[in-house]
């Protein structure tokens, strides 16, 4: 089990390793000097070099990523070059926004796609399985950023029930609750229908097995065989969709930010690139990609302990 | 056998099936006299299952039962409620099923598995905890008390037969049927088993329906044996009588298949040529005309009457009818 965490971690590490060194090097190939935008179309060229040095941008590409690393071995994420601030204080200030909202979108999801699911698999072919099942492809194939869009035209603006822009007052949990309705329905949306569709199918493979007909042939009563006896095996899949679906979630969370003008990692990822900020893109994509690593191995682990065949396996 | 727990008539059971109504199961007649062991043999596809599942009613969704009536301990099952029949499964009827190492759920540990099959019970916990591991004692558990928390993939498949049995039996139930419970096991496991099973139904009192094509099995344990062919019951009688006296051809065919029957070294084990007719579009006639050694005109449009051989022995066969040929 040590050796397992051990094993992962070490992936992950290699993980965000590799992810960095793929945003350098894109970064790299985006036409245009990063400084020269930066400070615009009047700078000197005194001025410009002095940026490029203050940004590292002057050494070779190699060294810009081992100096990246080596930085971030001593906690250090780089400057902002705009506000002279610590990319560090700016990431982690923007995070608790996203995971918020990136938790508030799935766990609805979770409530009402899993029992719906199940609701689809133990009634299959019913009337309300079959609409749950055309409503679930409706809200699969439609993009985040669509309902982000027309969920802020329809309840914020001509219906106005819930506000439009930001995350509201700091401090006041309902007016920040208020806030976060229409942007985690936004991400949440697609999920409902995914987790249904996911869990129906996982739910109605668990009970045509054969330990669900000796449950039934021991006289349990089916609310039991239901909900102690299936269901922990179905949403085993579940878990893993989820743990995966971080990155999904993250990119989500990008566009509802942008569109709600909410802050939060996608927005800091989104305005650093529009400014050419790198320091600051490059903080953020790192603590995504860490953030993505966390949840995958979390959700293996929540697989070993709803498993004990998984748990025996590590 | 007036005394009888479980007594079948006159029960079929069909399939809708996309070609048409598929008949598994014709007209079958049975009885499991009280403490018992009454063997069901016959070969893939011959309604054995379909027998059992009638009885314990859980049957495919897809099935219908036209005519026929399961009594048992004097109540017809098939006229009980849903939730009537919940209340006697795994209590007064209880099941040991084919495939052990699929037979118990895999996230669940056998101790809560086994406390939750007593949940009619109003005992307190610690009791039904002390109870499965008397009932994993039984079954040749060693260690019973610490191998409760053990999950179903840390036990050999013959250790999860035998939790099974221990499951199935825990409730003290009239009627045990046994699935085919040795099938999946090696030889010597296979004796240890019947043996456990053997002794088992004396202690409690039981009887045990024992489904099995392995006729060494069955001559070994039961009592009465019931030979059934592609959804019919063709031949009944004492495991004796119907082992030394085969009365139709196809039990004979099937004596004379099983491997332990054959003495000599032989290059081809011997098989029954041919197939189970299709149950959707049924032949005229005997039901086993196509692979008989021994059919006759009357056998391609008359159905073979239900007669008694010897006594206590029936038999459905024209060649049994004949005098001087039984």
């Amino acid at each position: 089990m040590l050796f397992y965490l051990i094993k992962r971690l070490a992936l992950g590490v290699v993980i965000v390793m590799l992810a960095v060194t793929l945003l350098f090097c894109m970064i790299h190939l985006v036409p245009g000097d990063p400084a020269r935008i930066l400070l615009g179309p009047r700078a000197t060229p005194e001025l410009i070099a002095g940026m490029s040095a203050r940004m590292g941008l002057d050494q070779p590409l190699p060294i810009q990523i081992l100096l990246f690393f080596g930085n971030l071995f001593r906690g250090d994420l780089g400057m902002d070059v705009i506000t002279n601030r610590p990319v560090a204080d700016m990431v982690f200030g923007q995070l608790p926004y996203t995971l918020w909202l990136i938790f508030t979108a799935i766990g609805f999801a979770m409530v009402i796609g899993i029992p719906l699911g199940c609701y689809s698999a133990l009634h299959r072919n019913t009337l309300i399985d079959r609409v749950t099942g055309v409503l679930s492809v409706a809200c699969i194939t439609v993009p985040a950023f669509v309902v982000a869009l027309y969920s802020l035209l329809i309840f914020a603006v001509t219906l106005n029930w819930f506000p439009a822009v930001g995350a509201g007052e700091q401090g006041n949990f309902w007016d920040q609750v208020r806030h976060i309705v229409l942007p985690a329905l936004a991400i949440g949306l697609s999920w409902i229908g995914y987790l249904a569709r996911l869990v129906r199918a996982s739910m109605l493979e668990v009970m045509g097995e054969n330990h669900i007909r000796t449950a039934r042939a021991y006289g349990l009563p089916e609310r039991v065989v239901v909900f102690r006896y299936a269901l922990k095996l179905a949403v085993l899949p579940t878990v893993t969709v989820i743990g995966v679906g971080m990155g999904f979630l993250l990119s989500a969370a990008l566009f509802t930010e942008i569109v709600f003008a909410r802050p939060g990692i996608g927005k800091l990822i989104f305005d650093s690139i529009t400014t050419r900020n790198y320091p600051v893109v490059m903080g953020s994509v790192l603590v995504s990609t860490v953030l993505f690593v966390i949840s995958t191995t979390l959700s293996d682990l929540v697989n070993a302990w709803l498993d004990p065949r998984i748990r025996s396996s590590l | 056998m007036n005394d009888a727990l479980l007594t079948i008539r006159d029960l079929s059971v069909h399939y809708h099936t996309d070609r048409g109504e598929l008949k598994a199961m014709r007209h079958v007649n049975m009885d499991v006299p009280g403490g018992s062991i009454v063997g069901v043999v016959g070969e893939s596809g011959c309604g054995k299952s379909t027998l059992i599942s009638s009885i314990i009613r859980l049957l495919a969704s897809n099935a219908i039962i036209p005519c026929g009536s399961i009594t048992f301990e004097g109540r017809d099952l098939l006229g009980l409620s849903r939730e009537e029949m919940r209340r006697l499964r795994g209590d007064r009827i209880s099941i040991v099923f084919q495939d052990p190492m699929s037979t118990l759920n895999p996230v669940l540990s056998i101790g809560r598995q086994m406390v939750d099959i007593q949940y009619r019970s109003s005992a307190s916990r610690a009791h039904k905890i002390k109870r499965a591991t008397e009932m994993l004692a039984s079954v040749g558990i060693s260690d019973p008390g610490s191998r409760l928390k053990q999950f179903p993939h840390e036990f050999s498949g013959g250790m999860q037969q035998r939790i099974s049995i221990a499951m199935a039996l825990q409730a003290e139930p009239a009627l045990l049927i046994a699935d085919e419970p040795t099938t999946a096991l090696d030889a010597t496991l296979e004796v240890q088993i019947i043996h456990l099973l053997k002794k088992l139904q004396t202690d409690i009192g039981c009887s045990i329906l024992f489904i099995s094509h392995h006729l060494g099995v069955i001559a070994e344990l039961c009592d009465y044996v019931v030979v059934m062919y592609a959804g019919e019951v063709v031949e009944e009688g004492t495991t004796r009588e119907v082992f030394h006296n085969p009365a139709h051809p196809y039990t004979e065919r099937l004596l004379r298949c099983d491997p332990a029957s054959i003495a000599t070294k032989t290059r081809s084990l011997p098989t029954i040529p041919g197939e189970i007719p299709d149950l959707v579009t049924l032949p005229q006639g005997c039901i086993f005309k196509n692979r008989c050694e021994h059919v006759m005109t009357q056998c391609e449009h008359l159905v073979p009457a239900w007669i008694e051989s010897h006594s206590g022995h029936f038999v459905s066969c024209h060649l049994a009818a004949k005098p001087g040929n039984d």
